[in-house]
């Protein structure tokens, strides 16, 4: 298949590589010979209609989809030169290294503290906890409206601060690599902005791949955009070339709104 | 008939919008509503006769009264029950009730054997139950393959749930009394009894584990917590109120077998309170037993007074199951 690839990625080192990936669940192939490459400190987002595979392929990344039954996987991806699905590869040492966030905010029904504390604790982090967790949270644009509540349950927060409670429970586990999949769908549009300025805050000092519904989005906070269609990838370069430029004649009309 | 007509009128020209739930024609008739006159269609014009409409209506009103009814018998054979069992039991309530042994003479008889035998028995089938039905639980929601195996484990599970107590006596009287020898101990009651509300926590605790989203476990997945953390530290606590109450009402329910514990060969008469698990013993609903068949009139006010102690037992484990769910209701 002819997937266009126009991505420069000189100056940064690639953060992680899919070659020749494939998932199937059950007979069903819902990721198709993709490959691409996602470099260091830059955001890269992953487009297309419903059930084009795109969350799919965001969660080969850390391999989540390990955890869905009937769930098989070809092809590899590479962290530092490292395949992922390498035999003797621990899947929860790889989400150590690379985190998620969720479309929907889903913290613990535990404290905002608890929430943020949870990963390293799993981890067994030794260190200074409280600076941790303050680290964290400021890191996600949420301390000061949390300081003076960490006791409280995290449902009393509203939706859009549950989500960035999520965030800084994510990278409190310093992970190299952030993984969101539609982070903003489930909010309102002032909550939407919070994220996506915080995105573009993370990106000094995280790789992250983003799965997203909403083109504006993508095209206001990504260095490149991957577009996916039917499972394949159908392009990938550089947001400002695929919106608007695109090599592919399917890839215009998707982000030209003609279908999709 | 006409009452439904004027109703249909005005709420047509309150609401006047097409989006009026109930509305079941297809969205393409819907659209086209406004420029047609009130149609012959609609769905109470074409009612039927008065006669008719009285009819459905009585009809309504009979089902209604009849389930009524059905509810007031209940309520109405468990309160003459109740009334009976405390104005012949009441009066044997004292402290000297609770604190003598059983004895032929009815005015020295007490339930002191059978409340303690009892309590053994709730305390080991509970340290029995609890942990088996839980771990089970735990592993066919969280680790068991999709397999027809497990799919067999579960159907048997709940079939299990409804196998008659006698034949667990049976059962407990053949393994646990002779093959392992326990005798007609505590300990072979007690187990007796966990297999008996084995499948009740099993199915209970499952419903709970189930409860807890999914996207719980994912969270703490993707924070790299191991299966085992996400178990121990998120979903167990999140399932544990639900998985107490089921265990709860199963005890509550093995506190009151009398058969299998019959079957087993507990005593009735018991004159001393066992010391360890492989004493003998009786139990408040045997002890129940043995005094309702015999044909003095006293010992009959004796089982109403242990028949008071065993409900006021059983109405203390259920509202311990009640508050924690409401606890956990409140906390979700």
């Amino acid at each position: 298949m002819a997937t266009t690839h126009n991505i420069d990625t000189r100056g940064s080192a690639p953060a992680l590589e899919a070659h020749n990936l494939s998932v199937f669940y059950a007979a069903n192939q819902a990721v198709k010979n993709v490959s691409l490459v996602v470099p260091t400190h830059k955001v890269v987002a992953l487009i297309g209609p419903s059930g084009c595979g795109k969350s799919t392929l965001l969660r080969c990344f850390n391999r989540m989809n390990d955890l869905v039954l009937d769930a098989r996987i070809e092809g590899e991806v590479l962290f530092h030169g490292q395949n992922l699905y390498d035999r003797e590869i621990d899947p929860v040492e790889v989400r150590r290294r690379i985190g998620m966030v969720f479309q929907k905010p889903n913290p613990f029904p535990k404290s905002v503290y608890d929430n943020t504390a949870f990963g390293p604790r799993v981890q067994g982090y030794h260190g200074d906890m409280d600076a941790l967790v303050e680290d964290s949270l400021r890191a996600a644009a949420l301390w000061e409206e949390v300081s003076d509540r960490l006791g409280d349950s995290a449902y009393t927060l509203s939706g859009g601060q549950q989500q960035r409670l999520c965030i800084a429970r994510t990278l409190a586990v310093k992970p190299e690599v952030v993984l969101m999949d539609e982070p903003a769908s489930a909010l309102d549009p002032v909550a939407t902005q919070k994220i996506e300025d915080l995105i573009w805050e993370l990106k000094q000092r995280y790789t992250i791949v983003i799965v997203t519904h909403n083109m504006q989005q993508a095209a206001r906070i990504s260095d490149y955009t991957a577009f996916l269609y039917m499972g394949e990838l159908i392009e990938y370069g550089s947001t400002d070339t695929i919106f608007t430029n695109p090599t592919e004649e399917r890839t215009e009309a998707y982000v030209t709104g003609r279908f999709g | 008939m006409k009452r439904f007509q004027g109703q249909r009128a005005d709420a047509a020209s309150t609401e006047g919008e097409e989006r009026r739930p109930g509305n079941d024609r297809p969205p393409a008739a819907r659209d086209r509503r406004p420029r047609r006159p009130p149609s012959p269609t609609a769905p109470f014009a074409t009612s039927d006769s008065p006669w008719r409409v009285r009819r459905r209506r009585i009809a309504g009103l009979g089902f209604h009264l009849l389930c009524a009814l059905s509810a007031v018998v209940g309520v109405v054979a468990l309160a003459v029950l109740l009334t009976e069992v405390f104005a012949e039991g009441l009066g044997e309530l004292d402290i000297a009730f609770l604190t003598s042994f059983a004895s032929r003479i009815p005015e020295r008889a007490g339930i002191k054997g059978a409340l303690a035998g009892s309590l053994w028995m709730l305390a080991l089938t509970a340290a029995i139950s609890f942990p088996l039905g839980v771990g089970a639980a735990i592993y066919l929601e969280e680790y068991a393959p999709k397999s027809w195996i497990t799919r067999a484990i579960q159907t048997n599970i709940a079939n299990l749930a409804g196998v008659p107590s006698i034949v667990y006596g049976l059962l407990g009287l053949a393994l646990f009394v002779r093959m392992l020898a326990l005798g007609r101990s505590v300990l072979a009651g007690a187990l007796t009894l966990s297999l008996l509300i084995l499948p009740v926590i099993i199915l209970a605790s499952q419903e709970a584990i189930r409860a807890v989203p999914d996207s719980i476990r994912q969270a703490a997945y993707g924070l790299g917590a191991t299966r085992w953390q996400a178990l121990r530290m998120q979903v167990l606590p999140m399932a544990l109120p639900g998985i107490l109450t089921g265990t709860i009402l199963a005890l509550s329910r093995a506190v009151g077998e009398t058969a299998p514990l019959i079957m087993i060969g507990a005593l009735s008469f018991v004159a001393f309170t066992p010391r360890g698990p492989l004493d003998q013993f009786t139990v408040l609903p045997l002890q129940i037993f043995n005094w309702v068949s015999r044909p003095q009139e006293e010992f009959r006010q004796l089982a109403a007074g242990a028949i008071i102690v065993l409900l006021a037992v059983l109405l203390l484990m259920n509202a311990a199951a009640i508050l924690l769910r409401n606890r956990h209701q409140q906390r979700v």
